[in-house]
């Protein structure tokens, strides 16, 4: 039993942190791509153009990416976790079937159209075909967050005798309280990695001297896109987010902060530490009194409760990961703000192209908000844990009953060979439309 | 309201299996029949810009499979667990053939994604094909053994083979003699139907020879259709009940009996559709007849313990589903609207489409 949830966990884990590696990018580049169009339709400037469609090459291969790997995430449910889908899927159903009927169609219709329609449509209807991509992607973000929030705070459902959840408010589940915070901040998020994608690639162009005239428009408005995605992350979504924690999670909100004692007359703020699990404490703390307590409840003397106020098989299942997960997002967060406020400056004093030291940041920070977002998502499902749903079903009675660990194991060593077979190919792709560069070629 | 949800699902599958179907014939005619660069290039554009939005249809499938019948979301896709990954793991080979192709100009990388986007379609026909056989067939829900159930009565699982291969054998496995029969019948299908498309989207050098090989096909496709017919008979004892009962049901093999024998006409066909038409209704009719013989079960039981699944068993709540309405009829609009759109801008021939190219 502790194998198949063991293997059951990691394979959901591994497959879903891979496929969030591309829908993460294309939800904030099917936004630019659409200003990049809009701006060319405004100034008649074909740079623009060239330039929507060239992010269209990468956004093609993303997209196709996600889809592949994301056809596993939704039959996943069924396949490993099958207790959970029969109890839960009248309401989780909901949402999920909503996505496919709402937004997969309209965004794998207009993206052919958008690829394959420039001549036929002309420049207003492929406009418009990148807007529907755009609106399809973000509706399918919106989808998914949904029934997350579900699983984090559920709403509107009874529950029968037989253990089944039935819906009994389809309102309810899109004024969940935990939506839209999440929602917001996961799009910041995704509007980070690709802002910070295409100012890379911008600043890649200018220091290698290559397609400059493209390097200046990506790099600008990658800083532009970059540092509003920055700040919205901080606040407000990621202040809301994280306020929903406290009132609903508190427990969760103690071990993310690494707090293990609540604290008469306010709690500080932990910036480094290690955890240590069997003493209750963190080691080599570095910590500012009382800042946790103002950010919490803007009073510096409020108590926060720590992971000693609550019963010990409520504690989330392993609070030292989470801990890590929720201080790199945080961590990388401030870092962006700091390197995306600086870029601006840089920016509106027209120094910034000329500022190669900054360049060679924003060129290499192309990883981190790929790792912000998965340390972001792994601090949201670590700190469900235990729960499947919280406080209502927990993880040990969502597993498929019949299906063997060895099994399970088979097909999660399946996954690993092949995602990283997918994954070595698309970064060939990616770095040779990357090579190639938007000039347009002769035809 | 459970028949509501059963109609839309079965229609939404049966479009998928139209869609997708002649995705999976090109990629299995690209396999087999292509003789030239050029032949290859005539079929890869007939399918790209299709591929991808047909497969949604599978995806959203699912996902309104999972919404309004949870119950056997969950016992299916966990019984036929490795199956199902196997179709996973060929749709991303299908989808990354298609797609890295073009990517890179070089002999044997070309090669090397056509035969993995090729083989992945012959596969995936064949196992679309196979697991009609397996809900046709049923399975030992509850997993009884011996007169006792070792699991709750809605679940089961199934190996991928037994020593034997007999569908009547105690401990069943997902391919047998049968189940494999239903699956050669879904690959020849599925070949004429994707030749078929190939003749209506392209006016390449390979339609003349494909309408030969239409026609060969069909006389093969008609003995397995008998054969296999007779078959059913023996795994699966009486199987025209409904069909006895209510005579009105007829419609669906006689619509596939049409679609069958009307093929054979192929090379007489004035416009490039009609052959695509007739495979069409053939599908479309083996599919509803297969459908209406079953119904109201969706997955039989094979044994005399545990009650057959049915719409009404693993169906969600009443109100879950009504609610639903609401929101499907909007978004089928949206659907519909869009498809109008996609075909109207890609109306036509695609030999310039360059599809791959990009």
């Amino acid at each position: 039993m502790e194998d198949m949830i063991l293997y059951n966990r990691l394979q959901f884990a591994f497959t879903i942190t891979f496929h969030y590696l591309f829908p993460q990018l294309t939800m904030g580049l099917s936004l630019m791509i659409v200003y990049f169009k809009g701006r060319f339709l405004f100034t008649n400037q074909e740079y623009y153009n060239q330039a929507s469609k060239f992010w269209m090459k990468i956004f093609a291969l993303n997209f196709a990416m996600g889809v592949v790997t994301g056809i596993p995430m939704e039959f996943q449910f069924g396949t490993n976790w099958a207790k959970f889908s029969e109890l839960t899927g009248g309401i989780i159903g909901q949402t999920l079937a909503m996505e496919g009927m709402f937004s997969f169609f309209l965004e794998s219709s207009f993206l052919g159209m958008f690829i394959f329609g420039e001549k036929l449509l002309g420049h207003k209807l492929h406009f418009l075909s990148g807007l529907m991509v755009f609106i399809g992607s973000w509706a399918s973000g919106y989808l998914i967050i949904a029934t997350h929030s579900w699983m984090q705070h559920p709403v509107g459902y009874e529950i029968l005798e037989n253990g089944r959840f039935v819906l009994n408010n389809f309102g309810a589940l899109f004024t969940n309280p935990w939506l839209w915070p999440s929602f917001l901040h996961n799009q910041a998020g995704s509007l980070a990695t690709s802002s910070f994608f295409v100012a890379a690639i911008g600043a890649f162009y200018l220091l290698s001297n290559r397609h400059s005239a493209y390097g200046k428009i990506f790099v600008k408005s990658g800083v532009i896109f970059g540092a509003v995605a920055s700040l919205a992350l901080a606040f407000p979504t990621g202040d809301l987010a994280a306020k929903n924690v406290v009132k609903y999670q508190p427990v969760t909100f103690a071990a993310m902060e690494g707090i293990f004692e609540s604290e008469k007359g306010g709690s500080e703020i932990v910036l480094i530490g290690q955890p240590d699990m069997e003493n209750k404490k963190l080691d080599n703390k570095i910590a500012v009194p009382n800042v946790l307590s103002f950010l919490t409840y803007q009073r510096w003397d409020a108590e926060i409760k720590g992971l000693d106020a609550f019963d010990e098989s409520t504690h989330p299942t392993n609070v030292p990961g989470l801990y890590y997960a929720y201080h790199i997002m945080v961590g990388l967060g401030t870092i962006f703000i700091g390197i995306m406020g600086l870029a601006t400056i840089l920016l509106y004093k027209q120094k910034l192209y000329q500022t190669k030291w900054l360049l060679w940041i924003l060129m290499f920070m192309i990883p981190f908000p790929y790792i912000a977002n998965t340390a972001g998502w792994y601090t949201a499902e670590l700190g469900r844990q235990p729960w499947l749903v919280y406080n209502l079903m927990r993880m040990v009675d969502g597993v498929s009953p019949t299906v063997s660990s060895g099994n399970t194991l088979f097909t999660l060593l399946g996954f690993v060979g092949l995602y990283i077979l997918l994954g070595l190919l698309f970064l060939m792709l990616v770095l040779k439309i990357i090579r190639t560069g938007p000039e347009t070629k002769t035809v | 309201m459970e028949i509501f949800w059963f109609m839309v699902l079965m229609t939404m599958l049966g479009i998928y299996v139209i869609l997708d179907g002649y995705d999976f014939g090109a990629g299995i005619v690209h396999l087999l029949f292509t003789k030239s660069e050029e032949e290859r290039k005539a079929v890869t554009n007939a399918i790209g810009p299709f591929w991808d939005a047909n497969e949604v249809w599978l995806i959203a499938s699912g996902g309104v499979l999972f919404f309004a019948f949870p119950t056997l979301y969950a016992s299916a896709f966990s019984g036929f667990y490795l199956p199902l990954m196997l179709v996973l793991w060929l749709l991303i080979f299908r989808a990354v053939g298609l797609e890295l192709r073009g990517q890179v100009h070089n002999r044997l990388w070309e090669r090397l994604w056509d035969r993995a986007f090729g083989v992945a379609s012959l596969l995936l026909a064949l196992f679309f094909g196979a697991a009609l056989g397996n809900v046709v067939r049923g399975v030992n829900l509850g997993m009884v053994e011996n007169g006792i159930s070792t699991q709750e009565p809605h679940y089961f699982f199934l190996a991928l083979w037994n020593p034997t291969f007999d569908p009547l054998a105690a401990h069943q496995g997902v391919i047998d003699w049968f189940t494999l029969l239903l699956g050669i019948v879904a690959v020849v299908t599925l070949t004429i139907h994707g030749a078929n498309w190939i003749i209506l989207k392209t006016s390449s050098s390979l339609n003349e020879r494909l309408k030969v090989i239409i026609f060969r096909l069909n006389f093969a496709l008609l003995i397995l259709v008998i054969i296999s017919a007779g078959l059913w008979h023996y795994v699966k004892p009486f199987p025209l009940t409904n069909l006895r009962t209510h005579y009105w049901l007829w419609i669906f093999p006689l619509i596939g009996l049409v679609g069958l024998l009307g093929q054979f006409r192929i090379k007489q066909f004035k416009k490039d559709g009609t052959g695509f038409f007739f495979s069409t209704l053939f599908i479309l009719g083996s599919f509803s007849t297969t459908v209406a013989s079953l119904f109201p079960t969706l997955l039989p039981s094979t044994n005399g313990v545990n009650p057959s699944l049915t719409i009404e068993g693993v169906a969600a709540d009443e109100y879950g589903l009504s609610v639903g309405v609401y929101w499907f009829v909007i978004a089928a609009i949206l659907v519909v609207s869009y498809f109008i759109i996609q075909f109207r801008v890609f109306r036509g021939k695609m030999d310039d489409v360059g599809y791959g190219e990009h």
